[in-house]
């Protein structure tokens, strides 16, 4: 039983752990009490101040999120001296902020907006402080725009960026009237280490971090009879979309997803999980291959561990940190990518469609795919392979922007070619579902019998602890893999870029006897994507990989090798995983990037 | 009334000690006696918050943690302080002493001395008194070892919590307290951070014994303090005094015959006008000071010091809490507006009621003391913020 301390908040007595704070104390209670810069993902800072309180026999107030409950504290969080601090400092914040609400990509969104309607602020007391600062914004990423003019200083995005992820592209530079939020001497997002994860945006409370939106040239090409507007929607995207339009967390919405993005008028609507199980086979097959060359042929230039390559946040984090282990990277192009790929090669055969005429668009959790969709590497069909990138956050507002009451619409299917999916292609959206949809193909296809796991379900691997191991011992293995009969088979499962930073410490450490790792940029994997609905908490990301897992239950394929459509593509298009034609669309090689 | 006259004292500049000796007879007490001493004595901080020295040392040495930390605040910052300057550089044995009895009665192996970025010239000398010092307590057989770290010139750095982060080699930022220092200061473990003077008094006070300390002073302001005098006096300099006499007369010892206020303990301090001279005391039970005492005569203009109060705080805040960062600001374009006539006068309680909310909300000691020189000067001169 842990050490209970007993308090008083407005006159009710409460007990809460030790260790826990006063604001905690008053959450138990239902008490509200406004804060700015907590969050549940975060270290404390304690330094906007709104969540000021009154403690008895202290002379100043106290900020809620920072103070220790301590035995026998005596507090207010409704005086008079409370209620005028709280204000001055809401107006504090916004005689410093650019509050042009109306032209704000966050309006009604935003938690420094809704805390000055909760105030009633009104008439400003304070001087503008605006005009003199020469604020600037950051536009050249892809992904995330950096508006400083919007900032409040809370540094929830350095907290993200240096402690949940490892990255600190953030940072704060200057003191005083001059103190900002900035990057490696003031560089472009696009220029530093910044991942795109898109973290920060998750967790800004104003518009200062914002993704890069793409939602009018989206409605333009949609509009344009010449074009052919293909649109395809990742895992994750449908178990976390209601959120933003009148679900409770966790509810899955794919069919009425379907439904309104046939009625925003899409001319094909189709599943990112197809290039998942297409990533499964081709990265299933590569590991197989690699553990052969490794094993049996003894080749010195094959690597392992080798590493998934489906987050771009991951991907970027990689050529930036770890550049020396980019040849452990499978060698697979992520399922968006796969998927542009094809759209505008394999799908432009097959429905007679010139290439050049097709619009590729997709709905991604992420910011980070934004970026990905842009680079280089990426336009191996002789075209940019994915157009436009929107996040589900872009979704929601173009679903609004449609007239659409999306919560009474009704459900549909995803449009064949490139449609159809299986429980393995829909766990990809949560941290180890990859290496889960990966094990119950490869295992099969090595031992022509199922996963030796209840109910194809691989439970080590799932979960939200920051790193997770699993090993599968393989025995009566089929002739052709011979040399694995008796092998186990070790993996890795890592969410979060600290945590892949630990994970890929250790392989450099050498301490580590991994064959597969499994890396997803964001907490909780994909479901916890940058591009997600916000606010993201533990709570609200268990609740979306629940709805994940309860989706694979549902799906009647539950194994990428028995998807149709796969089976289809290698027949009439393909050849085989790691063939000529999959090494030209499906494969690629990433490239150090310097560290600033 | 005050009862004490001002009396000049000479303590802790009189002789650089024989650190050897002098060392060895302090770390021949128990650490008990040595903490009872300076319980005894009513020794307070002398960097101006006044926190009994004694009681820091106890809850320090209380900690079952086996590695502590001494640590010495030389980040002397506070406009118009210019003593620990002069301690540094005339009796550094007996800061280094203090620090080495500290340890002893803590249980510490390691002290810093973090010196003011812009104290770069004292440093070849301290590292020379330094030297002298690790060869004496290593033959008295005490294992107890000194280091210097370099500010990098903010103000900010002066508050400890900001100190440690500085020293620990991250941005100079106040951290949230609690925890304080006495369990978990520099690198999160429990550390004793005394101002230079006051563990300087420390070292005196064991050599000279708690009883004759509290010969000087009052009850509530034990002992002598020394002072920087500057601004408009003839006999500007530091001076070692007894604390609690009355500001009348300091201001006859040091004024110009003129003197129409002084601003008692810095920037960060209070603004005491010519009426109020008689009745205010200067020690903890009156009008508190980390050394500082500006004189201002009638040809000032208070405005003017006000600005550059602000101003200064304004540029040394670190800026991570929003009533120090945006409320300097704030006070600072208010006052102008004032003055220019954008605003009302009335715009001026706007303005204290601000500086209030600054002294009960800021995150650290810095935004809360903002609103004593503020207020204090607003009150007393609210026509020449005026007109």
């Amino acid at each position: 039983m842990a050490n209970l301390v007993n308090l008083k908040i407005d006159g009710i007595d409460v007990s809460v752990e030790a260790g826990k704070t006063v604001l905690d104390a008053a959450k138990k209670l239902n008490i509200h009490i406004p804060t700015l810069c907590y969050h549940e993902d975060l270290c404390v800072a304690g330094n906007c101040r709104v969540c000021v309180v009154e403690q008895e026999g202290v002379k100043n107030l106290v900020a809620s999120c920072a103070m220790p409950a301590q035995e026998g504290m005596v507090i207010h969080t409704n005086t008079h001296k409370v209620r005028n601090a709280r204000k001055h400092i809401v107006e504090l914040l916004l005689s410093e902020h650019n509050a042009d609400c109306t032209k704000c990509y966050k309006n009604t969104k935003c938690e420094l907006q809704s805390l000055a309607t909760e105030m009633i602020t009104g008439e400003h007391m304070f001087i503008d402080l605006v005009p003199d600062k020469n604020y600037t914004i950051d536009m050249q990423s892809p992904s995330i725009i950096k508006d400083d003019s919007k900032c409040i200083r809370c540094q929830r995005c350095v907290r993200t960026c240096t402690e949940l992820q490892h990255v600190s592209a953030l940072g704060v530079a200057y003191k005083g009237d001059h103190m900002k939020i900035s990057t490696f001497f003031e560089n472009s997002m696009y220029d530093v280490v910044c991942t795109n994860c898109g973290q920060c945006v998750n967790r800004c409370p104003t518009g200062a971090l914002i993704e890069r939106n793409y939602i009018d040239q989206v409605w333009d090409a949609i509009y344009d009879p010449n074009k052919h507007v293909v649109v395809q929607t990742a895992p994750a995207v449908r178990v976390a979309l209601g959120e933003d339009l009148g679900f409770d967390v966790g509810e899955r919405v794919t069919g009425k997803m379907v439904t309104a993005l046939k009625r925003i008028g899409f001319d094909s609507v189709l599943d990112t999980d197809f290039t998942a199980d297409l990533t499964i086979m081709e990265e299933g097959t590569e590991l197989l291959t690699r553990l052969k060359k490794a094993l049996v042929d003894k080749d010195p230039s094959v690597k392992l561990p080798m590493t998934t390559s489906c987050s771009p946040g991951w991907i970027k984090f990689i050529e930036h940190t770890f550049p020396e282990y980019l040849d452990n990277v499978s060698t697979c192009k992520s399922p968006q990518q796969m998927f542009g790929a094809l759209a505008k090669t394999y799908y432009a055969q097959k429905r007679n469609l010139n290439p050049e005429n097709i619009v590729s668009v997709s709905i991604m959790p992420c910011t980070a795919k934004k970026f990905e969709a842009d680079r280089p590497e990426m336009r191996d069909s002789g075209y940019k392979d994915v157009d436009y990138v929107l996040t589900t956050r872009e979704l929601a507002i173009m679903i609004k922007q449609a007239g659409l009451d999306f919560l009474s619409l009704p459900d549909n299917h995803f449009d064949r070619l490139m449609g159809d999916s299986t429980g393995a292609a829909v766990i990809f959206g949560a941290t180890g579902g990859v290496m889960e949809a990966a094990l119950r193909t490869a295992y099969e296809l090595v031992t022509g019998r199922e996963v030796p796991f209840d109910n194809l379900n691989i439970t080590a691997v799932r979960g939200m602890e920051g790193v997770r191991e699993a090993a599968v011992t393989i025995q009566n293995v089929k002739p052709e893999w011979s040399f694995l009969e008796g092998a186990t088979l070790k993996t890795v499962v890592a969410h979060g870029l600290t945590n892949a930073k630990k994970v890929m410490q250790a392989v450099k450490d050498g301490k580590a006897d991994w064959h597969f790792i499994e890396i997803m940029a964001c907490p909780g994997g994909c479901l916890g994507g940058g591009g997600q609905p916000i606010p993201t908490t533990p709570e609200i990301r268990k609740k979306r990989a629940e709805a994940i897992y309860a989706e694979d239950e549902g799906m009647p394929i539950r194994k990428s090798h028995e998807n149709p459509e796969i089976v289809q593509i290698y027949k009439e298009f393909l050849g085989e995983p790691l063939g000529h034609k999959s090494h030209e669309l499906l494969h690629t090689h990433y490239h150090a990037r310097k560290r600033v | 009334m005050p009862d004490k006259k001002l009396k000049r004292v000479d303590l802790i500049f009189s002789e650089e000690c024989n650190c050897k000796d002098i060392l060895a007879a302090g770390l021949k007490k128990s650490k008990d006696d040595i903490i009872k001493e300076i319980l005894d004595s009513g020794l307070r901080g002398r960097g101006g918050a006044g926190f009994p020295t004694g009681l820091k040392w106890k809850f320090t040495s209380e900690q079952a943690e086996p590695e502590k930390y001494v640590v010495c605040n030389a980040d002397e910052g506070e406009p118009g302080t210019f003593k620990d300057r002069e301690i540094l550089s005339r009796v550094p044995l007996k800061v280094f002493g203090g620090m080495a009895i500290c340890g002893k009665a803590i249980g510490a192996k390691h002290g810093y001395l973090y010196l003011r970025g812009e104290y770069q010239f004292l440093r070849k000398d301290l590292d020379k008194a330094l030297e002298q010092f690790h060869t004496a307590i290593k033959e008295i057989g005490f294992d107890f070892h000194i280091h210097i770290l370099m500010g990098a010139g903010a103000y900010i750095c002066g508050e400890e919590s900001a100190l440690f982060e500085s020293m620990e080699g991250k941005r100079g930022e106040p951290r949230n307290k609690p925890p304080y220092p006495t369990i978990a200061g520099f690198r999160s473990k429990p550390t004793v951070i005394n101002n230079v003077e006051t563990l300087v008094y420390a070292f005196m006070i064991t050599r000279i014994g708690a009883k004759k300390f509290m010969e000087l002073g009052t009850a509530d302001s034990r002992g002598s303090k020394v002072f920087s005098v500057s601004g408009d006096t003839p006999i500007a300099g530091i001076y070692e005094l007894e604390l609690g006499m009355s500001l009348a007369d300091f201001v006859e010892e040091f004024g110009d015959g003129d003197t129409k206020a002084v601003q008692v303990g810095g920037a960060s301090g209070f603004c005491v006008p010519r009426k109020k001279f008689k009745d205010t005391i200067i020690g903890f039970e009156g009008v508190p000071t980390g050394g500082s005492m500006m004189l201002f005569n009638s040809s000032r203009s208070m405005y003017n010091v006000l600005k550059n109060y602000v101003e200064f705080f304004e540029e040394e805040s670190c800026g991570q809490c929003t009533p120090c960062r945006v409320g300097c600001q704030q006070l600072r374009k208010g006052i102008e507006a004032v003055k220019k006539g954008e605003k009302s006068a009335a715009y001026l309680d706007t303005l204290k009621k601000l500086a209030d909310t600054m002294k009960i909300t800021a995150k650290c000691g810095l935004g809360q003391s903002v609103a004593n020189s503020f207020s204090s000067i607003v009150d007393n001169f609210k026509e020449e913020m005026i007109y």
